[in-house]
C-alpha cells in the first residue's frame, strides 16, 4: 500500500538530530503499550504483519500527528476491535470509568 | 509537542492504554506478568551488547566472521541470541571500499535480538525519508564522513528479514581480546550511522 507510511524519499521532515538523544519511553503509558503488543503477539491475537497493516491504515493526518506508540496502540486498537476481542460500547465504557476514577468523582 | 519535536502524548492516550488493558486482562487474554516479564526482556536482556558481542568475536576469529556474513542468522544463534525479531539476520560488512547503514523505511523494522529496540531517531520521519535517497547527508548529521570512492549501500528492513552492520574494526586494537573489543562496538556503529572509534 502508498501510504503515508512509505516514508523513503520523501522530503521535509528535518534534521535527525532532533530526535538523536529522545529517550526509548517518553511516558509509563509507552512502555505498557510495548509489553501489552509483544504479549498479544506472543500469544498470537495477532500477527506481526497484521499488526503492521493496521498501523499503515491509521489516516494519514493522524499518523503524522501522533508518536510512534500512538502508533502502535492505534494499530491494536483496530485489530481488537475489527477481531471481536471488544466492542467499541466496552471500550467507550471503560474509559468512561477510568476518566471518572482518575478525576476523582464518585463512578 | 515534546522535546523530540513529536507531538507528545496526553492524558487522553495513556488512558486508552490502561482502557485496552483491563479489558484484555479481564478477558483473560494477557496476563499482567507477562507484560511485565516482556519490558524487562526488552528493556534489561535485549540491547547492543549481545550485538557487540557478535562483532567482537567477528573480529577476532576469520571462521566466525566468513559464517556469520554467509548465514548471519545461524552464526547469531550460535551466541544464543536467536530471540524475537532476529529470525532471519542478514550481516553486512563494512570495508574501507563498502559502507552499509541499515533503514526501515515503513516503520522501524530492527534486529531487536542482537540490537534491542530501535532508538527514537531510528524510527523517526527525518531518518526513514532521507536514508535511503541521501545517505551521505545523513552519515555526515551523525559526523561520520565517508570518502567519494567509498561505496555507499543502504538496506531497507522488513519485518521478515532484518539487517545488522559489522563495523570495520579499528586501528590501534591489535592487542585486545574479543571482550575487550565489544567494550568498543556501540549501537550506532551496528546502524552504520557511525564508525568504532578506536580506544582512548
Amino acid at each position: 500500500m502508498n501510504g503515508i507510511h512509505d516514508m523513503g524519499g520523501m522530503h521535509g521532515f528535518g534534521t535527525i538530530m532532533e530526535t538523536v538523544d529522545a529517550p526509548q519511553f517518553h511516558e509509563e503509558w509507552e512502555r505498557r503499550t510495548m509489553g501489552l503488543v509483544n504479549a498479544m503477539m506472543a500469544g498470537f491475537q495477532f500477527s506481526v504483519d497484521e499488526f503492521r497493516y493496521a498501523i499503515e491504515r491509521m489516516a494519514p493526518a493522524h499518523y503524522l500527528g501522533s508518536s510512534y506508540y500512538e502508533h502502535w496502540l492505534e494499530g491494536t486498537m483496530t485489530l481488537l476491535l475489527e477481531k471481536g476481542v471488544f466492542s467499541q460500547a466496552e471500550l467507550d465504557a471503560r474509559l468512561a470509568d477510568l476518566s471518572t476514577e482518575q478525576n476523582g468523582e464518585p463512578a | 509537542m515534546s522535546s523530540d519535536g513529536i507531538p507528545g502524548p496526553d492524558s487522553e492516550v495513556a488512558l486508552r492504554v490502561k482502557a485496552m488493558e483491563s479489558l484484555l486482562l479481564e478477558k483473560g487474554l494477557v496476563e499482567s506478568s507477562a507484560i511485565d516479564a516482556l519490558i524487562d526482556m526488552f528493556e534489561n536482556r535485549l540491547g547492543p551488547w549481545n550485538g557487540a558481542q557478535v562483532v567482537a568475536r567477528a573480529w577476532t576469529d576469520p571462521e566466525y566472521k566468513a559464517w556469520l556474513l554467509q548465514d548471519g542468522t545461524g552464526a547469531i544463534a550460535d551466541m544464543g541470541f536467536d530471540a524475537v525479531q532476529g529470525e532471519d539476520m542478514v550481516v553486512v560488512e563494512n570495508t574501507p571500499q563498502v559502507h552499509n547503514i541499515v533503514v526501515c523505511t515503513l516503520c522501524s523494522c530492527f534486529p531487536w535480538a542482537t540490537l534491542g529496540l530501535p532508538p527514537v531517531w531510528y524510527k523517526s520521519a527525518p531518518f526513514r525519508s532521507r536514508a535511503a535517497s541521501d545517505p551521505r547527508g545523513v552519515l555526515a548529521e551523525f559526523g561520520t564522513e565517508i570518502g567519494a570512492d567509498t561505496e555507499v549501500r543502504v538496506w531497507d528492513s522488513n519485518a521478515e528479514l532484518r539487517y545488522m552492520v559489522l563495523p570495520e574494526r579499528p586501528t590501534g586494537t591489535d592487542g585486545l581480546d574479543a571482550e575487550a573489543l565489544a567494550k568498543l562496538v556501540t549501537r550506532d556503529s551496528m546502524i552504520g550511522v557511525t564508525k568504532v572509534a578506536p580506544p582512548d
